[in-house]
């Protein structure tokens, strides 16, 4: 099945690009996908085990499964800010 | 109302849109870009958002905070793309029957703003290097 992943923040500068499609096996958990998104993009590794993975525009659980034709997104943390 | 937007934000039409008869307070933050953070020095921010996502969550906030108090009206505004120092980046703008409220209201849905919506600023600092603010990555 296809998915569609986009990359925000400084996840995009280490990607090296902002959206990518990538064919994954049918019932590939949202855990299964970040240790794929390592793999082909090692420059990532130091930030994606901090950073959200959105699928769909929700928070998932990483055992969840993804739905094919998923949109996942790749969510550094926010900055916050100083109250 | 929650809106992101590239255009500059109208904080007189802002305040306009929230006031109502029966609130005697409207309470409005601004937040702007500040020109000194960790000892550098900030020419301007470029922010970055995942739309879809971020109108979801802005929209969620709202209604947590309709259904913590008396609110008239509000709306939240986020700015987008490369925004120079002292520029307004964000605004929340909230009419209450009383200020206490309102006050509380207004805090509360910024906090929430910036705890939860996927908005990301990149600094560009005075020596010409930039750097996206992650504050969670640079914990050890």
């Amino acid at each position: 099945m296809k998915v569609t992943v986009h990359f925000f923040a400084r996840a995009r500068d280490l990607a090296g690009r902002e959206t990518v499609s990538y064919e994954v096996a049918s019932n590939t958990t949202v855990q299964e996908l970040r240790r794929q998104l390592e793999i082909l993009h090692p420059a990532l590794a130091g930030i994606l085990p901090r950073c959200a993975l959105a699928v769909n525009n929700g928070f998932v659980k990483d055992a969840a499964s993804i739905p094919p034709d998923a949109e996942i997104a790749v969510l550094p943390p926010v900055s916050g800010g100083v109250r | 109302m929650i809106q992101l937007t590239r255009e500059v934000i109208d904080i007189a039409r802002l305040t306009d849109c929230v006031r109502r008869s029966d609130c005697g307070a409207v309470v409005i933050f601004l937040g702007t870009v500040r020109d000194f953070t960790d000892g550098k020095i900030t020419v301007a921010l470029d922010y970055d958002a995942y739309p879809a996502m971020a109108e979801k969550k802005m929209a969620e906030i709202e209604q947590e905070t309709r259904r913590l108090w008396p609110i008239g009206d509000m709306i939240m505004v986020h700015r987008l793309g490369h925004l120079e120092v002292g520029k307004t980046s964000v605004a929340v703008a909230i009419s209450c029957p009383h200020r206490g409220q309102a006050f509380e209201a207004c805090q509360y849905a910024i906090d929430r703003l910036k705890e939860l919506v996927p908005i990301w600023k990149k600094e560009n600092w005075a020596d010409g290097t930039t750097e996206w603010v992650h504050p969670e990555l640079e914990k050890k």
